[in-house]
């Protein structure tokens, strides 16, 4: 076990948390030790343990076995209530506060302010607005929070922690939800944080960020504490390495799960829309797709990547524009009439939107495809197995059998039969939002070296991708929506970073005139 | 922004504007809708539901709901009228009494036993209007009249009911603690996401155990009225009282699944569905027509339905215009 150095003593010290859960191990020998005023971050793969850990350490779980010491004293946590009173708070990764109530409400939710016995409104508008000013932030903190976008949903969330007169802040996953620009804005206040002393714990998938804003790092494998280091002495390679088990070696290998590609299958336009508009998210966009190829959407939150997305697919119906698909004129009116013409849309919202987690992997995948293996209304087993079988063999689904519940599977297998379902209905284009959002490095490479080979096969693929890194390396051709209009199309030869960011940020590129 | 807030307004006061339209309607039709006798017999009848709507309020607000009102309402007036020759206080403390424990019930099976509320609760009515047969020996009970039982759904303030007047102070009080209080906060804290809730280090478990504590209470001091007013506790009474209250309570604007809602419009739910009652016995009145009970029940049902309706669309307009 990797102890920190001498220094000043740690404000936390968890040491040998052990938690398991009906028999099965969780934990089995975690440590985590966090100074004051620093940012350590905690990652691991999914299923590491990251999760749990967090929980015990805010008594949302009991551990079974370990010691857990706070500002040097030990501490037995036995609710997230009694957490907070002492110093430690928790931002969650989907944000776990109440929509429908104020941003006032939110912040102030049990402790609040009172005068005469009775709760003194003012007083408690005025400590929501103070919280949220020292972030720069203003707005009408009476509004329902749920009126509000992600960031600043999440600002509040931060603003509630502080308010609890936080030594501790964890953050898990607190960047999943955000664009680059409010990404930024949560890390300045990360560091506001740490200039007043507060320390961070942050958990992260995304690796480029823990360079960014960390001090120290703690690497989680299978329940186990693996590694903890300073942040600059761990290179990104051992970082990823450390979380894999694997040698730095086979990371190499693992690490660049695109690759070059062999544009040459690549065929004629597919699909193409022109001047599409729909409302104020989506105001001009046109793009081809050709065969073969992966398009991908580029742009902040909010520029008009999954609305335009819907108006492909007619879960939305647009004003005005043009789409054509394979040369015939294409309006559907709902998505029945997308997936008639060849059409699948994996949605980004996995869990609210894309699988019935309490059905089986067999029943999930399955879904979409009902009409074709039944006969007079029953269904054919015989061909829904061969089918599941088919798929868990092709797209390498980690799953006990086809009867396992999909609940069980880890994010990035839920993924994957979500993909099968629409690959399962043969679609000609499949539109991807956010295909890796919320998914282990592992699976990560696996999925985007899947929707590399499907393409290989003359599927049209149009992928929406926050992450720059997948949209570059992954795409064929990129489109970058700014503001609801699609202001620059980049070959992938011709892209970089700066070339899709600065598009992104002022919507001009050399090549941009043209699409507007 | 200012029309935002134009349409916010409409949407969550539609059943005051509601209420007052059909007042209005009543006023300019019949002559004697505004009588002092009318408007006091009104208030005096209605106070009983608004009690028990006042406790459904909160329950939904949770976003639970509780089906035992009714009979528990009709415990609360059999125990009421058995300790009703021993004076008004014992009256009253076995009413309540028997509706808190009923209450408690339901608050152990939701939150200890991890049941469903409509199950819970629904248990609850079965066995609470069983007890309250088996109390009553299968046939109303009569109250004391020497006592003064009866002053509590027969007397008056001046010239106010009295009952009206315990459930104008029942409204205040919630009122008060729904705005007020932390734990009237925490109650619409836990029906707009539990979850979350508890993650904020709320005791979601506490708030929801007092909910279903207070409706039953409530159910169980309607009951007392229900005994004073009518000289008898009867325990077969209740019956799709819980029904009137969830209709008082959706009208008002509270959302059914919880996180939103308000005491005060769900007071002008109680009076609107009551008044609504009145208007078709004036009606009736007038001998134009003559509505049968079952006409009356379609033309209430329509009427309901009309404002749930009327409300879905402004609360839609009102998120569509954000």
């Amino acid at each position: 076990m990797t102890r920190p150095p001498d220094g000043p003593s740690p404000l936390l010290d968890m040491r040998d948390i052990q938690k398991r859960f009906a028999g099965i191990p969780a934990l089995v020998d975690a440590s985590l030790c966090v100074r004051s005023g620093e940012v350590h971050a905690l990652i691991g793969q999914n299923g590491a343990g990251k999760s749990t850990l967090i929980k015990v350490l805010t008594g949302y779980h009991r551990k079974d076995a370990g010691q857990v010491l706070f500002e040097g004293k030990p501490f037995e946590v036995h609710s997230p209530h009694h957490a907070q009173v002492n110093g430690i708070s928790t931002i969650y990764q989907e944000i776990n506060l109440v929509p429908l109530r104020s941003v006032t409400e939110n912040i102030c939710l049990g402790r609040e302010k009172r005068h005469y016995g009775l709760l003194d409104w003012n007083a408690m508008h005025a400590e929501a607005e103070g919280l949220l000013s020292r972030f720069s932030i203003g707005i009408d903190v009476r509004r329902p929070l749920g009126e509000l976008n992600t960031a600043t949903q999440q600002m509040v969330a931060i603003a509630r922690a502080i308010g609890f007169s936080a030594r501790l802040v964890v953050m898990d996953e607190p960047t999943s939800s955000l664009d680059e620009r409010e990404v930024g804005v949560l890390f300045s206040v990360i560091r506001q944080l740490k200039a007043e002393g507060i320390s961070v714990i942050f958990v992260s998938h995304k690796l480029d960020e823990l360079y960014e804003v960390c001090d120290q790092v703690t690497i989680m494998r299978d329940g186990r504490t693996v590694r903890s280091a300073a942040m600059e002495e761990i290179g990104k390679l051992e970082l990823v390495a450390a979380m894999l088990g694997r040698d730095v070696a086979a990371v190499e290998g693992h690490a660049t799960a695109f690759g070059e590609r062999d544009r040459s299958g690549i065929g004629n336009v597919m699909f193409s829309a022109r001047g599409l508009r729909a409302g104020q998210a989506v105001r001009d966009v046109s793009f081809d797709l050709r065969r073969g190829e992966i398009a991908g959407f580029a742009g902040l939150l909010g520029s008009g990547r999954t609305e335009t997305a819907r108006l492909v697919f007619g879960a939305d119906r647009a004003n005005a524009g043009e789409m054509t698909m394979e040369g015939a004129a294409y309006n559907p009116e709902r998505p029945a009439d997308a997936i008639v013409a060849g059409m699948g849309f994996c949605t980004e919202d996995r869990k609210s939107e894309g699988i019935v987690p309490e059905m089986t992997v067999a029943e999930n995948l399955t879904l979409a495809l009902l009409p074709k293996i039944s006969r007079n209304g029953v269904l054919d087993e015989q061909r829904q197995r061969e089918i599941v079988e088919r798929f868990i063999r092709e797209l390498g689904i980690k799953c006990s059998g086809p009867n396992q519940k999909v609940r069980e599977l880890s994010g990035g297998n839920q993924q994957k039969v979500l993909l099968a379902r629409w690959l399962a209905m043969n679609p000609k284009l499949l539109i991807l939002d956010e295909p890796t959002r919320g998914i282990d490095v592992g699976a990560k490479g696996e999925i985007q070296r899947l929707i590399r080979g499907l393409a290989d096969q003359g599927l049209g693929v149009l992928m929406i991708s926050s992450e720059l890194e997948e949209i570059i390396e992954g795409a064929d051709r990129i489109f970058v929506l700014r503001d609801g209009i699609s202001v620059t199309e980049l070959e992938a030869e011709a892209a970089n970073e700066e070339k899709v960011l600065t598009a992104m940020a002022h919507g001009t590129s050399a090549s941009s005139e043209a699409a507007t | 922004m200012n029309r935002v807030r134009l349409v916010r307004i409409i949407g969550t006061y539609g059943v005051l504007i509601a209420l007052a339209a059909l007042v209005l309607f009543g006023f300019l039709r019949y002559d004697r809708f505004l009588s002092f006798y009318n408007v006091m017999t009104l208030l005096r009848y209605n106070s009983m539901f608004a009690l028990v709507a006042l406790g459904m309020c909160f329950v939904i607000m949770t976003g639970g709901i509780d089906l035992s009102v009714g009979s528990v309402a009709a415990l609360g007036s059999v125990a009421s009228a058995l300790a009703s020759p021993y004076g008004i206080v014992p009256g009253l403390a076995a009413g309540i009494g028997a509706g808190l424990v009923a209450g408690l019930i339901n608050a152990i099976l939701v939150t200890r036993a991890n049941l469903m509320p409509f199950i819970a609760t629904l248990a609850t009515m079965q066995a609470a209007s069983g007890s309250a047969l088996l109390l009553a020996g299968n046939q109303t009970v009569s109250v004391s009249y020497e006592s003064g039982f009866t002053a509590i759904g027969q007397g008056n303030l001046w010239t106010f009911p009295i009952p009206a007047a315990i459930a104008v102070v029942a409204y205040l009080l919630g009122s008060l603690v729904l705005n007020y209080t932390g734990t009237g906060r925490a109650v619409l804290a836990v029906g707009g996401g539990e979850d979350a809730s508890r993650l904020m280090g709320l005791r979601t478990d506490r708030v929801k155990f007092l909910v279903y504590v207070a409706s039953g209470g409530l159910a169980g001091l309607a009951g007392v009225i229900l005994a004073s007013q009518f000289g008898a506790g009867q325990p077969i009474e209740g019956v799709g009282w819980e029904l009137f209250a969830i209709a008082a309570v959706v009208v008002g604007g509270t959302l059914l699944t919880g996180g939103s809602g308000s005491v005060v419009t769900t007071l002008a739910g109680v009076l609107l569905l009551g008044i609504l009652f009145n208007v078709l016995n004036f009606e009736n009145g007038m001998g134009w027509i003559s509505l049968s009970a079952y006409w009356q029940s379609v033309i209430r049902g329509l009427f309901l339905l009309v404002v749930v309706l009327l409300q879905a669309r402004l609360t839609q307009r009102r998120l569509g215009a954000l």
